[in-house]
């Protein structure tokens, strides 16, 4: 395990959950809001199950801030690892913007059912993502 | 009351890149060009407002424009920079306290996507550092569900960037001049799914000054004016769903775009179907055909039909978009970028578009021009211009 990208991203733990707040109005959002806009919010530790709101692809890549793979010094381009990535509905919670993986782009649809993971991220850190039900069942078994 | 305003001059720095040539060098062209189409001088301009995303301050041009010790007001509003330089001059001179105007967008980018930096929009590092930081990503993960929702089809997205390279090869301003068949659009390498490479606008360079007049000052002229009969910018509402968002509400909410048409519709006192010509914000294939319906021109859904039937062609029978190539074929400078659409919207309603001229249709002459620009972190720009 690496370090966490941020350490407030997600709770410890084995069954860790993405924290998200709770404001005064009830509203969830994510993630938890920092500094003077965190007065009156409760910090919300979010549903580990949710259903695929949309997704798309990262075909090339990214230019700084990007630290994933190809943005090391003497990488490039060809050091790049496409990933995919989308918005997750969690139910009466939020929908959140996650990497998704364990997945083929082919087999994402509308609704699809996905649980909250922990990956690896690059040398130094992990981060957070989601990944479809059955393929976390079969990891399991 | 407010004065009636017009637009008495446009000029333009050709789109694409221009090696040795600086944004603001393009911008100070552009201005000449507006000057020269209006039969001003710079000392006649009264104030003025102006702007890029990344190429310097535009109240540095009175170094190269003269130092006439006008007011002149730098505009930094993201892609609605023009949008808003527009709104900016249209109420100087509708308040009653200038007759002339001037509105400036220039930009020079440099190659690839934009990189926004996750602070400057309020977001954590962890955004940007684990690649979410795109604006590419959000166009297509807000298409991707709006074609699930809606039954739009892959073949739709790639006739809209055939027909916006096929409007840019008729278009002297326009960066990218060769037809891009279809069969290439939809096989070239997939950028962000369902966007290809030929689907997305690229960060380019280029100027637009229009020069705006009261109407007592653009009769004294004798000049060429088209009026403006609208601008209305707005902000996100409530619970919408714009680029940069590390979370979105489960309520759904309002959409800028969808406010700014409403708004401009209201104060122009017409209705979608009056429009002859518009310009829509097509950064990507897919916003262009959720901006169809977002502007009021047609249901959601119903893009798919308008596309397959060639309705948004320049004589194509309903609604001719984006008739100089939009972003697509013209790259898109940020500050410039919205000025454009009005600078072609000009060009329309005056009849001096050349090959690409929209046509009057079933005798009704070319009256009404629409605009409409979109830019992070969620705001719209919309402006109805009227050939009287």
């Amino acid at each position: 395990m690496g370090e966490k990208i941020d350490p407030n991203l997600w709770s410890d733990g084995p069954q860790p959950q993405l924290m998200g707040g709770k404001l005064p109005s009830g509203q969830i959002v994510f993630p938890m809001p920092v500094g003077d806009a965190a007065q009156g919010v409760e910090p919300h530790k979010l549903s580990r199950r949710g259903t695929l709101w949309s997704w798309t692809s990262q075909g090339f890549l990214p230019k700084e801030p990007y630290e994933g793979p190809g943005s090391g010094p003497g990488e490039g381009p060809p050091d790049f690892q496409p990933f995919l990535i989308g918005y997750v509905e969690l139910p009466g919670e939020v929908i959140v913007e996650s990497r998704i993986v364990d997945a083929r782009l082919e087999d994402l649809h509308l609704g699809m059912e996905l649980e909250f993971c922990v990956v690896p991220f690059n040398a130094r850190y992990d981060t957070f993502a989601f990944r479809p039900v059955a393929a976390a069942e079969s990891q399991a078994a | 009351m407010s004065e009636n305003v017009y637009i008495i001059g446009a000029g333009i720095h050709p789109f694409g890149r221009t090696d040795g040539r600086s944004g603001r060098e393009q911008g100070v062209y552009a201005v000449r060009e507006a000057l020269g189409d209006a039969g001003l001088e710079w000392p006649d301009i009264e104030c003025a407002y102006g702007g890029s995303a990344a190429a310097g301050n535009a109240d540095i041009m009175v170094n190269e424009l003269g130092l006439t010790s006008l007011p002149f007001t730098n505009v930094a509003n993201g892609c609605a920079t023009g949008g808003s330089a527009l709104a900016a001059s249209q109420q100087a001179i509708a308040s009653g306290m200038y007759d002339l105007a001037l509105a400036v967008g220039f930009d020079k980018h440099p190659r690839g996507a934009f990189n926004a930096k996750p602070a400057d929009y309020g977001l954590p590092e962890w955004y940007g550092q684990t690649g979410m930081m795109l604006t590419t990503q959000f166009f297509a993960l807000k298409i991707q569900r709006y074609m699930q929702l809606h039954g739009i089809s892959r073949t739709t997205l790639g006739r809209v960037a055939e027909k916006a390279f096929r409007n840019g090869t008729i278009t002297p301003h326009a960066w990218r001049r060769s037809p891009v068949d279809l069969d290439t659009i939809m096989n070239a390498p997939m950028i962000n799914d369902p966007l290809t490479k030929y689907m997305f606008c690229s960060p380019a360079e280029g100027a637009v000054a229009l020069i705006l007049a009261s109407e007592k000052k653009m009769r004294e002229l004798g000049a060429d004016g088209v009026k403006i009969r609208a601008v209305s910018v707005k902000t996100r509402p409530p619970n919408s769903f714009e680029v940069f968002q590390a979370s979105i509400s489960i309520e759904e909410g309002g959409k800028p775009t969808v406010l700014a048409s409403k708004a401009a519709f209201e104060k122009a006192g017409i209705g979608p179907e009056d429009i002859s010509v518009a310009q829509l914000q097509d950064t990507e294939s897919g916003a262009e055909i959720m901006h169809m319906a977002e502007n009021g021109f047609c249901k959601d859904g119903e893009q798919e039909e308008w596309l397959a039937n060639g309705w948004t062609e320049i004589g194509g029978g309903k609604l001719p978009v984006n008739t100089d190539g939009g972003c697509l074929a013209c790259g898109e400078p940020i500050g410039a970028s919205g000025l454009r659409q009005v600078y072609e919207n000009v060009t329309q309603l005056r009849g001096r578009a050349g090959e690409r001229q929209v046509p009057e249709k079933n005798g009704r002459k070319v009256r009404f021009g629409y605009s409409h620009v979109y830019g992070a972190p969620g705001l719209s720009g919309v402006a109805i211009l009227e050939r009287e």
